[in-house]
This record gives C-alpha cells, sequence and structure tokens, in this order.
C-alpha cells in the first residue's frame, strides 16, 4: 500500500515517514508567518497533531503537501488569535539591524507595531504577500480562500497599515 | 493603490522586521510529536455521559430491562 494510502486508514508509522519527510518545510512557512523559532516548533507539531486526527479526510491523491501546508497556517492564524492584542515581534528580530542606515530604529519599531496589530487575517496575508513575496495564487492555496480574496485582504490590510502609521506619525 | 504601492510597503516592512533568523529546523520535532499523541485522551462527549447515566439508573429501577438490552446490543 502506498505511503498516503497507509496514513489515510490511520497508520502512525507513515505518518511518522511523512513528519520527518515534511516538519523542516511546515516549520519554515510558519517561522516566515510568525517570524519567532519557538512558536514555530510549538505549531509544527500542533499542525501535525491536527493532520493525524485528520487523516480520513484526506484523499489518497492528494497534495498532502499542501494539505498539511493550509492546516498549519490555519494553526498559525488560531495563535495569533489566541495571542492577540498583545503579540508583539519576538526580541532577536527586533534587535537585527538593518543594512538600510536611513531608516531609524524609532520607525522601524513603529512599523513592527502597526504590522502586529494588524487584525491576524490581515496580518498574515501581508506577511506573505509583502514580506515573503509569496505568490497570491500559493498564500490562496494556504488559506483555503481565492486569489481575489487574498488581494482584498491585501488591500485592506495595506490600508489598515498606513492609517496605523499615519497615526502613528510615520510617513505611510 | 497600485503594484508600485505595494511594493514599496514591502520594502519597508522587510526593512522593519529585518532577515529571518532560525530559518532552518535545528531539531528533530517527532519527539515532542509523540508526547502529544501519547497525551491525546479520548474524548468523551457530554452527551454519552447523559445517554450513560441514564441508562445506569433505568437498569436500576428496572432490572428486567437487562436481557432486552443484551439482545439488542
Amino acid at each position: 500500500m502506498e505511503l498516503l494510502e497507509r496514513f489515510t486508514a490511520g497508520d502512525l508509522d507513515a505518518f511518522e515517514t511523512l513528519f520527518r519527510q515534511h516538519q523542516a518545510q511546515v516549520y519554515r512557512w510558519v517561522l516566515r508567518i510568525l517570524r519567532d523559532p519557538a512558536a514555530a516548533e510549538d505549531l509544527t507539531v500542533e499542525a501535525f497533531w491536527r493532520a493525524y486526527r485528520a487523516h480520513a479526510r484526506f484523499h489518497a491523491e492528494g497534495n498532502w503537501s499542501a494539505w498539511v501546508r493550509r492546516i498549519a497556517t490555519n494553526a498559525s492564524l488560531d495563535y495569533l488569535k489566541r495571542r492577540r492584542p498583545e503579540t508583539e515581534l519576538p526580541e532577536d528580530v527586533k534587535a537585527v539591524p538593518s543594512p538600510d542606515g536611513a531608516v531609524q530604529e524609532e520607525t522601524r519599531c513603529k512599523i513592527r507595531q502597526a504590522l502586529s496589530e494588524l487584525p491576524p487575517r490581515l496580518r498574515i496575508v501581508a506577511v506573505l504577500a509583502l514580506v515573503e513575496e509569496e505568490p497570491y495564487g500559493r498564500i490562496a492555496e494556504a488559506l483555503g480562500i481565492s486569489e481575489g480574496a487574498v488581494k482584498l485582504r491585501l488591500f485592506r490590510g495595506v490600508r489598515l497599515l498606513r492609517k496605523k502609521l499615519h497615526r502613528m506619525g510615520v510617513r505611510p | 493603490m497600485n503594484e508600485e504601492d505595494l511594493k514599496q510597503m514591502g520594502k519597508r516592512l522587510r526593512n522593519a522586521l529585518g532577515p529571518l533568523k532560525n530559518a532552518e529546523l535545528e531539531r528533530d520535532l517527532w519527539p515532542e510529536m509523540v508526547r502529544k499523541l501519547d497525551q491525546t485522551t479520548v474524548h468523551v462527549p457530554w452527551f454519552d455521559w447523559v445517554l450513560l447515566a441514564g441508562l445506569g439508573v433505568a437498569l436500576w429501577f428496572f432490572p428486567a430491562l437487562l436481557p432486552a438490552l443484551l439482545y439488542h446490543i
């Protein structure tokens, strides 16, 4: 029996094989959304746990990688919703000096704050589309929405971000 | 808002966030996964407990129902 078929049947060995094959990829994906290594590790495990619980709903001929990425994206979204409004970027990220000396640290701090204050579903799209430069199609697939909805969320996210920056005295 | 505005905003965000650190997974997470799977208890919905309690009460007062129940099981 094929690996995915065995997984769908609830075979733990098949799950372990899939876990070992995909854990690094899922971790990277979550890390790019949250930029927090500790949370990314926790959510990688959470995403695979959700995948294992839902094994019967996966179709063996489907794309396992895309499926588990969507689960990981939803787990990240849940995490951001739970953590709001105190969610801030981790200290080690804040400490990274920018290669562009023209932008002051205070301004960068305000931009990070404005981004962290965005509603989670807008924030995820903004980070993936603008920071990580992921194609709209891939973001849509990961969120289980249409490309049009991704563009709409991006538009709303950027508009909100500009408003917040304007209020903070940063030229948007 | 056009593509150029989005590019500009992306540039500012990347600049503010800085490069991604710890981009690669440095340890195997399978032991964590096993721990989480082991901790997962079977969740019985409250409604099932109510049914079970009702059945217990019924059998307490009407023990003659037991053979009929066993027959139907």
